[in-house]
């Protein structure tokens, strides 16, 4: 056989797929901090579609080595508030497209989501919530017992059990998608068009004059630019710190954990609000188990027996079975957390220095409207109308956007 | 689990106490006062550090009276607890 054809059948692993570090200029047009999807996103939406190129992504770490790596890959639009709702449904729906979008397979799955009621008060919030979805076009609604156990087969309905499951808000929108191949795809696309991904550069210092930024003090050099946008999820306040921006953030861990694959058994995501978890069986037959943050602000990633203890006894209350698997990988993130669980996006008290915010735990899905959104922003200085609501500026004004109980542990 | 000191108790599990946020945060004595951001910045701003904080927890599940804590965000380590008042056990 020739070997040209062996080489072909076995392609190399991680074959050329991003060009190596470029050194560091000395201008740019914008400098992004943070390279998980959502700098990543921001890049290429500026790169593709408002022709701006001098673009340089800064990473302490490498590419996608955040929350992105991390996170449990909960797609929905479910929320409460119209405000939510409205920008979630634009994130989803972009999301289908994406694997075409970037030319790049993110193994994007409609499966649906299914979260539990356990006693009617989750139920008439359930019904408030499908509403809402319903009339701005997203499709959600409430379902009995029999719905849910014919979705969800494998689901303990016993009504003796300690928390017994009514019914359900059932979400034929929810989707899953790989993560990683979502900040890889769009680094991929960017970097075509001419972006320049920087990682092992951490950002150690920003320059203010005349209440605009200036420059960019990183390990590596200091760089003068127009603009500069932090996307750096748990590290939020210590970054705007540096150009003395409060934020209304706390950082908090955020863990799960992943069981040995099964045969294929559970197809949509569930959540179940009262025992503070959520699953899902992944395309490779693992469960992916989650839940609640730790319960005290933390800048470390660190596994706690405590929150793995709290998550199995959820999910075994739920899916006895798995109380014989075995768990295979367990880790954290550090997500900034903000007191009406809504994101922070747009200008900043610095001029030309832009804030992706404010993602806790539920900022995953959020990557696609993101990136069209703040490079829409950062290209025309014009806040888009979906991102509005969620001005940093709504806490001086006491407009928060309530999504406490339509995010705990669902993300 | 850490075992964490409460100033009247002693030193408990984790588990009986609660987080209470940032510590040294004061209520305005005359809310009306106050323009909109300053109110906005005392109800939302916080320091949020990584590395020394200090913080008010309270002994939920033992004698649920509030104490202050010097506790490290990066490394666990709680270097002190003391009564809200500044006095009392020192570390
Ligand atoms: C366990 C877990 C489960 C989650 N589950 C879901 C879910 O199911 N659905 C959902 O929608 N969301 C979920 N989330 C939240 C989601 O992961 C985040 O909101 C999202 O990934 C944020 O994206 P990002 O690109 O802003 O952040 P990140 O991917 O964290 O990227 C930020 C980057 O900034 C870099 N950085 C930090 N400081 C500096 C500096 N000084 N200089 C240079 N670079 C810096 C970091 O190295 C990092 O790579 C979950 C999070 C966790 C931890
Ligand atoms: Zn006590």
């Amino acid at each position: 056989m020739a070997l040209g054809l062996l080489k072909s059948a076995f392609p190399r692993a991680g074959a050329a797929h991003l060009p190596d570090r470029p050194s560091l200029k000395p201008s740019y047009d914008v400098v992004i901090i943070g390279a998980g999807a959502h700098g990543m996103a921001i890049a290429y939406h500026l790169a593709r579609y408002h022709g701006i190129r001098r673009v340089a992504v800064l990473d302490r770490g490498y590419l996608g080595g955040g929350n992105t790596a991390r996170n449990t890959a909960v797609i929905r639009s479910n929320y409460l508030t119209e405000e939510s709702v409205r920008f979630y449904r634009e994130s989803v729906r972009l999301f289908r497209e994406l694997s075409n979008e970037l030319d790049y397979n993110i193994l994007f799955e409609n499966r649906g989501q299914l979260t539990l009621a356990h006693s009617d008060s989750d139920l008439r919030n359930f019904r408030w919530r499908a509403e809402v979805n319903k009339e701005l076009g997203v499709r959600s609604e409430l379902v009995d017992l029999a719905e849910v156990q014919r979705r969800v087969p494998l689901l303990d309905c016993d009504p003796a059990a300690h928390y017994p499951v009514l019914g359900g808000l059932w979400h034929a929108d929810g989707a899953t998608a790989r993560h990683d191949a979502v900040v890889w795809g769009y680094a991929r696309a960017a970097c075509r068009l001419g972006v320049e991904l920087h990682p092992l550069t951490e950002v150690t210092g920003l320059e203010v004059s005349g209440g605009a930024i200036r420059a960019v003090e990183t390990a590596r050099g200091t760089i003068a630019c127009d603009a500069v946008v932090q996307a750096v999820a748990g590290m939020s306040s210590e970054v705007a710190r540096l150009a003395d921006i409060d934020l209304p953030i706390h950082t908090y861990p955020l863990q799960a954990l992943v069981t040995q694959p099964y045969k294929p058994v559970l197809t949509p995501l569930v959540s179940s609000p009262r025992w503070h978890v959520y699953i899902q069986q992944t395309s490779r037959g693992e469960f992916v188990i989650g839940g609640g943050c730790d319960p005290y602000p933390l800048y470390q990633t660190r596994s706690t027996l405590d929150l793995k203890e709290a998550l199995c006894r959820g999910i075994t209350q739920l899916f006895p079975f798995l109380a014989e698997a075995n768990i295979l990988r367990q880790w954290g993130g550090i997500t900034d957390m903000t007191p009406d669980y809504s994101p922070v996006m747009g200008h900043s008290p610095v001029d030309n220095y832009f804030l992706d915010a404010g993602w806790g735990t539920w900022g995953f899905k959020a990557t696609p409207i993101c990136g069209v959104t703040m490079a829409e922003l950062v290209a025309s200085g014009q806040v888009p109308e979906l991102i509005r609501p969620f001005a940093l500026e709504r806490f001086y004004t006491f407009d928060q956007v309530n999504e406490a109980g339509a995010t705990a542990a669902s993300h | 689990m850490l075992l964490i000191e409460c100033p009247w108790c002693g030193p408990r599990d984790e588990s009986e106490f609660a987080y209470g946020g940032e510590a040294d945060i004061s209520r305005p004595i005359d809310p009306d006062a106050l323009s909109d951001a300053e109110w906005a910045d005392y109800l939302f701003m916080r320091s949020n550090r990584k590395g020394e904080n200090r913080e008010i927890w309270n002994h939920q599940h033992g004698c649920r009276r509030w104490f202050v804590v010097e506790r490290d965000t990066v490394s666990y380590a709680i270097r002190a607890t003391f009564p809200m008042d500044g006095e009392g056990r020192s570390p």
